[in-house]
């Protein structure tokens, strides 16, 4: 019966070891009250039929073959030896790397990821991931708070499930959230955040780029915060990071972002990766799994998990977060992804989504889309609509096209990434032309 | 046996690099100097034959499940079934985008139907969310669902949840992270509830209890129903935390027990894979009276449609998306595999497996659980620590010696050198007699030679770490 | 090692060390004995208020945390910076370069042992 390895008579071997003659009777002793009769779910399939089920279930699932939509999950070109390496058996079936000495491979793989996710945000620490991205900026937030500073200071840039994701968990710590406006270029306002009068900030949480794909100006942001004793939390498109100043140089507190674009599939939202990394000085206060490097009793070199007595199975209620986990299968597919690409690699992705998104916004310029904002934008960026949005993404929809994200006030988020191309973009062009 | 593994960085060299895009099709532009990076970021320059060779080395240096028995106690390291990774790559889930429009996804929304629907039954709740992205993070959105609840009654004052002594640590630092109050309740000498003594900590501003069933030591806690009607009575409401599910799965259900709210832990009983770390997926499961609260949209069909339906009483979103969705569909496909008659039975062989391996190990081993266990049980090594210096940690490196994994070490806190052992039901009788045979070949050989006991682990690539440096001097991230 | 002479002993193992009004205080060396190597120490700050019998600080070794309790009431005056850097301080010398904090403005003190009465009772807590 499915995975199970005794066979009746290996079962009766055992039972008469143990002086019982059925199974059942290894649950004598609890209350007959509890056990159930039978249990309501359809009988059992063989390996055929489930994966016929799932293939009809896939089935009634559009893929799209051009995808123009972002928010929070991006379509980028995921190398082969991406999925080869990342679900190798022992990577996909291992415990958690406890035991040091044989998981060296998992524990060196990670340490490699929280070094590249340091150099790709500018910080000295990186932890071993979280959930996800929104997770993350929660969780930053957390660390920023003390005895007198517990208020979250969002900008309205910030995407906002990333939003919905800090207040709640905001809203349990009983701590309490501000959102910080946008100008009317999209930006954070900086004037508003110079004249705040609240004293009890904890950090200030921005997006760069912002939901709206704008370019934000961190290192000015981050100065007028820290004049004001608010620590700055940066959350960061992770493809954008190879080309853009990094949190970093802009003398940000914490970075974090959403790690999916670094080759981890659509998925329907997860599973995700989270990442985190600050300055030295917050080292003690991140939170989740870190993996340090230290010499074994024979003086080699070896990774260990490391600063444990931050976390909840040590701290227990006073531990700063709850985490026990991170998405370490996730974190190695990333860390694969951003070795084989390498440093240029990764400028050669950013640079072609920079472009095409900047070429796919001209030419729907030209058919009068307008841009919504007047400010500077990665591979992202909103128009206004010059017809119904619901008729347009529906034909687009009947042309296997996935269009711009419909949001506020009659506009559309458009985004580009390497995997369209110009004749994809031309054609997308065309079809609005044919709606209007 | 000894050896270095080096650093991808270590290995690399300037300007090597495999293309892996074509040349740009449209206008190259440049990103506006005043957002440009100065310093391009320092990641390795290497070639796929590098990539390939760098982590088919790390990968030799891991211990996954199909390398061997791995009873890690509380974990349930279950075979992971091929046909679940299968299912989960299919473009028809991987490649969908979850801000498709919901007519473009009614497969993955059918699909998490069913697996709401079979997790119900199983659970004897009456909903499901698969929101949160691991067993901790369930424990979270649980507990916020009770503040929730107790706000929307005017009851703000109910802010104590009492913990037994036995919990896993996540249980008291979830609760700080819900601005609650941990109540910490003594377990009596047989590692269970005390009745009397639960009575005596409860106020009236009792929120609720957290309680896994069985216990982290691997015993039913009989006096269940009990229990919950004392929490309920007084104003509180029941959590079940679901490590432990793999005992009685299709036999009990914690619905039946009294608990108002559960998570799982998919990647424990229903087979996905730990993935040396994550993802995993903290399903949580609840009663109808706590349905609004639930977090993230809920899945509901309208005629012939099935859509997202959000609920202003909801407690908000524990994560941007829906979850660990491909994690979910993994755990269906298990369920689907094992149905009605399979998933009782499951927990049946779990739960003989442990038994047998008990009776085994006592020829030789102290063992905390005196009569039958559950799905788990604990070995103390107090005796051997006292009078050989003989620790759990060292028996622990000894089996990893013999090509094993060794079992959770030092969990739960109230039993002294414990060694916490679970072999789960993907097992056979051959080889928890081999193994059996192995921990009584180290003992007997410790006992013998007692220096022995620190020389572990000899076969492995290092030996142990020196973890106070590593904690006192941290290094997280390769320097030049 | 020895207890000094010129200490009090709390029960939770802390020494007291009288200074005119002020006390030093810090943990003994059946403490940092049973704490194994410290890895880090949660140094207060000067100024904070603290209550006798109630935590102050804490410890981390590599695979637990230990509460530190104060053995008075009183407002902490300064604390020993360098064990910021040098945790392992309190192991090598615990009684000397491993102290922990200044108490002063002291308004309550909890029951002092002798180092002869706290011999006997850590004795006591051995045989259990």
């Amino acid at each position: 019966m499915a995975y199970l390895l005794n066979t009746d008579e290996q079962v009766k071997e055992m039972l008469d070891t143990l002086g019982l003659k059925t199974l059942e009777e290894l649950y004598d002793y609890l209350p007959k009250e509890l056990i159930i009769d039978e249990l309501n779910i359809p009988e059992a399939l063989g390996e055929i039929d489930v994966l016929r089920s799932f293939q009809n279930l896939s089935a009634k699932n559009k893929v799209f073959s051009s995808i123009f939509r972002g928010a929070g999950s991006y379509r980028h070109y995921i190398p082969a030896v991406v999925p080869e390496m990342a679900n190798k058996e022992r990577f996909k079936t291992a415990y958690t790397p406890y035991q040091a000495e044989v998981s060296q491979g998992t524990l060196q793989s990670i340490f490699e990821f929280q070094t590249m996710i340091c150099e790709l945000t500018g910080m000295d620490v990186a932890n071993a991931s979280v959930y996800d991205g929104a997770s993350a900026a929660a969780e930053a937030v957390s660390m920023c708070r003390d005895r007198k500073k517990k208020r979250a200071y969002i900008s309205g840039g910030v995407n906002p499930r990333v939003i919905n994701t800090v207040k709640t968990y905001s809203w349990s710590f009983n701590a309490p959230v501000e959102i910080l406006e946008q100008t009317k270029d999209g930006l954070v306002d900086i004037d508003a955040l110079e004249k705040t009068e609240h004293t009890d900030i904890a950090a200030l949480l921005i997006e760069q780029p912002n939901y709206y794909g704008l370019f934000e100006d961190v290192s000015k942001i981050v100065e007028v915060a820290h004049k004001k004793g608010i620590k700055v939390i940066v959350k960061v498109n992770p493809i954008a990071a190879a080309v853009v100043e990094s949190v970093g140089e802009c003398g940000a507190d914490i970075a974090v972002g959403e790690g999916q674009p670094l080759g981890i599939p659509l998925g329907f939202g997860g599973p995700y990766l989270g990442f985190m990394a600050c300055k030295k000085n917050l080292l003690r206060a991140i939170p989740g799994r870190i993996v340090g490097e230290t010499k074994d009793e024979e003086g080699n070199r070896a990774y260990v998990l490391t600063l444990q007595a931050r976390e909840q199975h040590i701290r227990r209620e006073t531990a700063g977060s709850n985490l026990c986990s991170n998405q370490a299968l996730c974190a190695i597919t990333a860390s694969v992804y951003m070795s084989s690409m390498g440093p240029k690699g990764m400028e050669d992705v950013a640079m072609q989504c920079y472009n095409k998104a900047h070429y796919l916004a001209n030419e729907l310029g030209k058919i009068g889309f307008k841009l919504r904002y007047n400010s500077e934008f990665f591979h992202e960026f909103v128009t206004e609509s010059p017809c119904d949005i619901e008729k347009l993404n529906r034909y687009l929809e009947n042309n296997n096209i996935l269009g711009g994200l419909p949001i506020e006030n009659n506009g559309i988020l458009w985004c580009a990434t390497e995997m369209n191309t110009k004749h994809d973009i031309d054609n997308l062009v065309s079809l609005c032309k044919e709606v209007l | 046996m000894r050896k270095t593994l080096p650093l991808l960085f270590e290995k690399s060299v300037e300007n090597r690099r495999t293309h892996y895009l074509s040349k740009c099709d449209v206008e190259e532009l440049e990103i506006p100097k005043n957002f440009k990076r100065k310093v391009a970021p320092k990641l390795p320059e290497l070639s796929e034959t590098d990539i390939t060779r760098h982590y088919t080395a790390l990968e030799a240096n891991t211990f996954g499940i199909n390398d061997g028995f791995y009873p890690l106690g509380s974990c349930t390291m279950k075979y992971n079934p091929k046909i679940n990774d299968k299912i989960a790559s299919l473009p028809g889930f991987a490649e969908i985008h979850p801000l498709q429009p919901e007519n473009t996804v009614q497969g993955i929304f059918e699909a998490l139907e069913e697996a709401n629907k079979s997790l119900s039954e199983i659970t004897g709740m009456d909903i499901m969310s698969f929101q949160p992205a691991a067993g901790a993070h369930g424990e979270l959105a649980s507990l916020m669902m009770f503040k929730k609840y107790f706000e929307d009654r005017g009851e703000t004052n109910r802010i104590k949840i009492i913990i037994p002594d036995s919990a896993h640590g996540t249980n008291p630092a979830t609760v700080h992270m819900c601005g609650m109050k941990v109540i910490n309740l003594k377990s009596n000498e047989k590692g269970c509830i005390d009745v009397e003594e639960l009575k005596s900590v409860i106020d009236k501003d009792l929120a609720g209890i957290m309680l896994t069933n069985p216990n982290t030591l691997g015993i039913f806690e009989e006096d269940i129903l009990e229990i919950t009607k004392i929490i309920h009575d007084a104003g509180g409401l029941c959590y079940y935390d679901g490590a432990n599910l793999n005992a009685i799965a299709g036999i009990l259900r914690p619905g039946d027990m009294g608990f108002d709210c559960i998570h799982l832990n998919l990647h424990k009983t229903f087979s996905t894979p730990h993935g040396g770390g994550g993802p995993g997926s903290g399903a949580i499961g609840c009663k109808e009276f706590l349905r609004k609260y639930l977090p993230g949209p809920q899945i509901e069909k309208e005629k012939d449609l099935y859509k997202f339906n959000s609920y202003t009483e909801s407690i908000g979103q524990l994560v941007a998306f829906y979850g660990n969705t491909l994690i979910t569909l993994r755990a269906l496909a298990f369920i689907m595999s094992y149905g009605k008659e399979g998933i009782p039975k499951m927990s049946k062989h779990a739960v003989l497996n442990a038994n047998y391996l008990k009776q085994r190990l006592s020829e030789r081993f102290d063992i905390f659980n005196k009569n039958l266990c559950m799905h788990e049980f604990i070995i103390t090594m107090e005796k051997e620590a006292k009078n050989n210096n003989f620790t759990a940690k060292d028996m622990a490196k000894a089996i990893l010696d013999e090509g094993m994994m060794a079992p959770t070490m030092y969990f739960p806190l109230i039993v002294k050198e414990a060694l916490m052992v679970e072999p789960t039901e993907t097992e056979g009788k051959e080889t928890l007699d081999f193994v059996a045979d192995k921990y009584i070949k180290i003992y007997d050989d410790v006992v013998a030679n007692p220096e022995l006991a620190k020389q572990f682990p000899k076969n492995t690539i290092i030996s142990r770490p020196d973890e106070v440096t590593a904690a006192r001097s941290p290094i997280v991230k390769y320097m030049r | 090692m020895k207890n000094p002479e010129n200490l009090k002993y709390s029960k939770d193992h802390e020494w007291v060390r009288e200074e005119g009004k002020k006390v030093v205080v810090g943990i003994t060396d059946y403490a940092q004995e049973s704490l194994g190597g410290l890895v880090y120490v949660n140094v207060p700050e000067v100024g904070d208020e603290v209550v006798a019998t109630e935590s102050f600080c804490d410890v981390e070794s590599v695979k637990a945390v230990s509460d530190i309790y104060s053995p008075v009431s009183g407002k902490i005056v300064a604390v020993n910076e360098l064990l910021l850097d040098s945790p392992e301080s309190i192991n090598e010398d615990p009684y000397g370069n491993g102290w922990i904090v200044e108490i002063d403005e002291i308004t309550d003190t909890d029951e002092l042992m002798t180092a002869q009465e706290y011999e006997d009772y850590c004795n006591t807590l051995s045989k259990e």
